[in-house]
């Protein structure tokens, strides 16, 4: 026998009231946690993928679509560039590296992106089997993508026109994967790679013209050597088609948007943390009164005021402690299943689901209002008058 | 074992003075306090184990001055020198019989001699009980326990506030030889409460209150 025994038979006896407290408070920390993982995952995967390029330069439209569709891969181009125009600003002093891209191809969804080696470079990328590109129609395959559609080292392939469908094969020319690399947690893992002079040939029965001079890519994407890039390279630029956009700046309007929707679901979600609290007051309350009777009984048993308004506490705090416990683990299967949902719209895995420093403030919190609650009651218990309880029949 | 001297008492300075005949009850000794209602019994069971502090007069229970106590001592001494059983039975209702036997043990920082507790549930008759929770038990059933409860610590003292008023007349019977039987095994003064004339014949040894209202003092 001990309080925190009699205090978990108390709630026991009071099941209904007991598990409305617990569903509740593991309801609101279960979804504040689960908006704080999904945010660091978002944000994790954002700067994973960024890494570090400071600008992007592709063709004139919506910057921010520039960066979904270039460095995230996952929306449409904005147009073409001309080659000789990108190498201007790859070349242009304040430039550290330019990585040039060029697709306009998937197989089975998954993209097909001519670069040159400094891209996968980049990403720090390693070969979980077979080499290096050496050759044009020759691809290495990302790790979700010979996961998903089981292309091995050695297998052939046509490409299919367009970033989406497989409706327009282009059967004349055959791919052959020639390396798969280890997963790298970034966007290569869901593309193809193979050389830009491949990505030109597959377009050579389109109609596309091949001269040198008028040779096209999609999009470049920049290192600076010097900060003055950013306010220089427009200047360089202003005559062509082209544009630079900052990933850093559009992912910040980005999440500044998704912003919106995260703090109307975390108020939401700290309403329903106050509902369970106040649950929680109201239980042990109610708790009190019914039982004072009880509470009487075990001062007569030797019990000070103390150990009773203990009992008391104890009662508040292991709810809260059960329902941030059991909130935790809410968040954590509601993330799984997310994830399992998201996995094929977003292409982004999403497994770090250890608990973050911000929940462990979140439990503490919570199990520290579930005590406060509690003490509300623990103090009228404190001051219970023995004898005129025991007398009232 | 107890000696009361000189009780006087009143619920607020300006309510009636509730004056008390002395008494004095012996080592094992047992002692009926026969009066009608709201004559101020529950008031003097009260007083005898500290509940209620008198505005006058001394308590001595095993040579110890009540008044002498602080709060917190005196819960302490209560607990480990008395067992109560109240008119009607209370007991911890989310805990079974058996649990709210060790609760005067937990209270105590002592450990529970659960093999005691059985023997005694036994020697009244409930231990087949012994696992059930309290509120499934009859009357008569629950204020048996209430006596275990009373007497499972080796109290020097036990009060009975109305032990029997809820009872019919078998079960009066019953309960209050058990009570009887069980303070003499446990060498416990026993002193009983109650304005139920169907205990009188029993105690050589009772004093009679009437009304305790003294419009002298």
């Amino acid at each position: 026998m001990n309080w925190i025994y009699m205090a978990w038979r108390n709630l026991g006896l009071k099941k209904l009231q007991t598990t409305l407290s617990l569903i509740l408070l593991a309801f609101g920390v279960g979804l504040v946690s689960l908006l704080m993982l999904t945010e660091k995952q978002l944000s994790d995967t954002f700067d994973r993928n960024i890494q570090d390029i400071d600008l992007v330069l592709g063709a004139k439209g919506s910057p921010l679509q520039l960066i979904l569709a270039n460095v995230y891969h996952v929306d449409a181009p904005t147009g073409n560039i001309r080659l000789a125009d990108a190498r201007k600003v790859m070349r242009h002093p304040y430039i550290e590296e330019g990585i040039p891209l060029a697709y306009g191809d998937n197989y089975r969804g998954f993209r097909i992106v001519g670069s040159d080696d400094s891209y996968l470079r980049h990403y720090d990328a390693v070969l979980a089997a077979g080499r290096n590109i050496e050759a044009p129609f020759e691809v290495v395959v990302g790790q979700r993508v010979a996961e998903t559609t089981g292309l091995q080292v050695g297998d052939t392939f046509f490409s299919a026109h367009g970033l989406q469908d497989e409706t327009d094969i282009h059967t004349d020319k055959i791919f052959t994967v020639v390396g798969v690399l280890a997963e790298s947690r970034s966007v290569v893992d869901q593309l193809l790679h193979c050389t830009i002079q491949t990505i030109w040939d597959v377009h050579e029965g389109h109609g596309e013209t091949l001269d040198e001079s008028e040779r096209e890519i999609t999009a470049v994407l920049l290192k600076k050597r010097n900060p003055l890039a950013v306010l220089t390279i427009p200047n360089v630029i202003r005559e062509t088609n082209m544009q630079v956009a900052l990933p850093s700046i559009e992912i910040n309007r980005l999440t500044q948007n998704f912003g919106i929707g995260m703090n109307t679901l975390r108020a939401i979600a700290l309403l329903i943390m106050l509902m369970s609290f106040a649950s929680i007051f109201i239980s042990v309350y109610d708790n009190l009164l019914a039982r004072k009777y009880e509470l009487a009984l075990l001062r007569t048993m030797g019990s000070s005021p103390f150990g009773v308004f203990v009992l008391l506490l104890l009662e508040g705090g292991i709810l809260s402690t059960g329902g941030a416990a059991l909130g935790l683990i809410f968040s954590r299967v509601g993330l799984l299943i997310l994830a399992q949902l998201i996995q094929d719209k977003f292409r982004y895995d999403w497994s770090s689901i250890g608990i973050l420093p911000n929940e462990w403030a979140l439990f503490g919190m919570a199990i520290f209002v579930g005590f406060m609650a509690s003490a509300i009651p623990g103090f009228s218990a404190l001051k219970i008058d023995i004898s005129r309880t025991l007398s009232e029949k | 074992m107890i000696v009361c001297n000189d009780i006087a008492f009143s619920y607020q300075p300006d309510a009636p003075i509730l004056s008390f005949p002395d008494l004095t009850c012996t080592e094992a000794g047992q002692l009926l306090l026969l009066g009608n209602s709201g004559c101020g019994k529950t008031t003097l069971l009260h007083i005898m184990c500290g509940l209620l502090r008198p505005q006058q007069g001394r308590i001595e229970v095993k040579g110890q001055d009540l008044q002498e106590l602080k709060a917190k001592d005196l819960d302490r001494f209560r607990g480990e020198n008395f067992g109560i059983i109240f008119q009607q039975s209370h007991f911890i209702q989310s805990l079974s019989v058996l649990e709210n036997l060790a609760v005067p043990h937990f209270l105590l920082g002592q450990s529970f001699p659960k093999a005691k507790a059985q023997e005694l549930l036994d020697s009244l008759g409930i231990v087949h009980k012994a696992n059930a929770k309290p509120r499934s038990l009859s009357v008569g059933e629950q204020q048996r326990a209430s006596i275990a409860r009373a007497l499972i610590h080796d109290p020097s003292l036990v009060l009975a506030d109305e032990p029997t008023s809820a009872l019919d007349d078998d079960s009066t019977a019953t309960v209050i030889s058990l009570l009887e039987q069980q303070c003499a095994n446990a060498g416990a003064a026993l002193i009983v409460v109650t304005h139920d004339q169907r205990l009188k014949s029993r105690y050589n040894n009772r004093i009679e209150l009437d009304s305790a209202i003294s419009p002298a003092l």
